[in-house]
């Protein structure tokens, strides 16, 4: 818990009811450090990102962001902190072009949203952000499509694109290969591969082989649980997170 | 980049055709159809601030009418009774109808869909009921009197025109709006709220503005009503003036803007034209209501757009 830690959770319990999500979940992300939570499906990953990005606060426990404790801070403050996050299940604007998507992005924490007579056009600065976030996420030439006309694997990297504009300093990615092809997650792979090291990275993925190769760290979650935690090697070779997660040996 | 280029061109084909048709018709009318024109202008005008919030921001309001009918009752009430000027009694009616609804908003941003629809029409019907209960002010069915124009618009040709200029303004103010920054935050609200907050944006606030901007363009339709119509009671502020309005930026296309003019043009010579021949002439606006729904959902305007871009 020293102060290069980025984000902490400590004893996080989410509970719908009698039926505890997340249960007493705690985990340190070091500053510029890439960290991915794996778990079977109903494992509690989306609800803990929904905890750390105040979608659903949490019943009991702290998230603390930077040194500041922002367990009961509103979704929209959290993001201007710099908390920026993709969706499991891809949350666009469908009726709006890609460029307005991210003209929307850019200035969710920036000034001018309010600006009721002004241009519509981004300055200078933030539509060269915008340009470089698209280039990063491989739809530079996609800029006028409706976005429900854009392919799934697209959206998937504008859902990239969109929360990368916004420069974080924690990204948190929910599963951003899920539904893709094997040659699209490669591309989604690359594209994480190719962000800053500066940028602190918390992501949820179900492929093992992806993931495992892309971060530093991992914590396995079972049932709103932590089962383990470790580098990607000792998750390998740990045999509960095998038995619940990879499947028991043969 | 072409598709921005165009949309402009579509608007500024939409200003130059509401000019050139309004501005030429008291040349080729009679007064009586004048003023059924003039009627259209204020209507229109109440349909593209209910259609902000419907088209772009994706909440159907049943209020806007008893905002419009606040700023109405304002003026007459401040001329004929208090004596005081039109000019100023315009400038308070739309005040008041703004601050009313920016008390609306802070109840109306706290819910969307069915639930939106349903508060709004919940608060318009208080306003009504207010109107018809407090007597001492309102005159209660009995409605208020006004005083006539002031003598610069005095005659119904100069009120057809200063009408026409007010519109016109508060169209391209309307249109700067949703074409803004601010207007691309209502869109994306209207798209995913969980995104915009997610993204970093206050989403109620955003909101809040949005509900007492338009409070601010009905209002200010409601004060040209008052000055056209010399008289109110509660029937302006009742909830069948919300609906109307509603149904004119609906038949004329939900988020087009220009497709209120239309849509106010279709729903008011109806009125006007079909009530001579029978007294169902709301049988009629319902059949259009249905047939718009079935064939053409996207209101007139809106299908025809469709067309074009299909045809290029």
């Amino acid at each position: 818990m020293s102060d290069a830690s980025a984000l902490v959770l400590e004893n996080i319990v989410v509970a719908f009811g009698a039926l505890k999500a997340v249960d007493n979940v705690s985990i340190a992300v070091r500053s510029g450090e890439r960290h991915a939570i794996i778990g079977p499906n109903g494992a509690g990953k989306t609800t803990l990102f929904n905890a750390i990005t105040g979608v659903t606060p949490p019943t009991a426990g702290r998230v603390v962001f930077q040194g500041q404790d922002i367990t009961r801070r509103s979704v929209q403050g959290r993001a201007r902190m710099g908390i920026s996050r993709t969706f499991q299940i891809t949350n666009l604007f469908p009726s709006l072009t890609v460029d307005e998507n991210m003209q929307l992005a850019v200035r969710g924490n920036g000034d001018g949203k309010f600006s009721m007579f002004g241009a519509a056009e981004l300055n200078a600065g933030q539509a060269e952000r915008a340009s470089a976030a698209l280039s990063i996420s491989r739809l530079d030439t996609r800029g006028a499509v409706i976005v429900s006309e854009l392919s799934y694997g697209e959206q998937r990297q504008l859902e990239m694109a969109m929360a990368l504009v916004a420069q974080p300093k924690l990204l948190l990615l929910d599963e951003p290969a899920a539904g893709l092809s094997p040659a699209e997650r490669i591309i989604v792979a690359e594209i994480i591969r190719s962000l800053s090291h500066d940028l602190t990275m918390v992501l949820i993925e179900h492929d093992m082989e992806l993931v495992l190769n892309l971060v530093e760290r991992v914590t396995c979650l079972n049932n709103g649980q932590m089962l383990a935690e470790g580098t990607p090697n000792e998750i390998r070779s740990n045999q509960l997170v095998q038995d619940v997660y990879l499947g028991k040996a043969r | 980049m072409s598709s921005t280029v165009s949309a402009i061109q579509r608007s500024a084909l939409g200003f130059v055709l509401v000019l050139v048709i309004f501005g030429t018709l008291p040349l080729v009318v009679s007064s009586y159809q004048m003023s059924i024109a003039n009627e259209i202008l204020i209507f229109a005008l109440l349909a593209m601030s209910i259609d902000v919030l419907a088209g772009y921001a994706g909440r159907t309001s049943l209020g806007h009418g008893a905002l419009f009918g606040i700023s109405t009752y304002v003026v007459i009430y401040w001329t004929s009774v208090y004596g005081g000027s039109a000019w100023v009694g315009c400038l308070l009616g739309v005040v008041v109808a703004t601050l009313v609804a920016a008390i609306f908003a802070a109840f109306a941003v706290r819910v969307s869909g069915v639930y939106f629809l349903l508060l709004t029409l919940a608060l318009g019907m208080i306003v009504w009921g207010v109107c018809l209960r407090w007597t001492s002010i309102t005159g209660g069915e009995n409605g208020i009197r006004g005083v006539g124009r002031p003598d610069l618009i005095a005659s119904p040709t100069a009120f057809y025109y200063a009408t026409l200029a007010v519109v016109l303004l508060m169209t391209f103010l309307i249109w700067r709006f949703v074409r803004s920054p601010f207007g691309l935050t209502l869109r994306g609200i209207r798209d995913s709220e969980s995104r915009m907050r997610s993204l970093g944006y206050g989403t109620s606030a955003h909101m809040f503005v949005a509900f007492t901007v338009t409070g601010f363009f009905a209002g200010v339709a409601g004060a040209l009503y008052a000055l056209f119509n010399n008289f109110v009671s509660p029937s302006t502020v009742q909830l069948s003036q919300s609906v109307e309005g509603l149904l004119m930026a609906i038949i004329g296309g939900i988020g087009t803007l220009f497709g209120s003019f239309i849509g106010a043009a279709a729903i008011i010579m109806l009125e006007n034209f079909v009530s001579a021949y029978t007294a169902r002439w709301q049988m009629v606006l319902g059949v259009m209501f249905i047939v718009t729904m079935i064939f053409a959902p996207q209101g007139i305007l809106g299908t025809l757009r469709m067309l074009l871009i299909r045809k290029r």
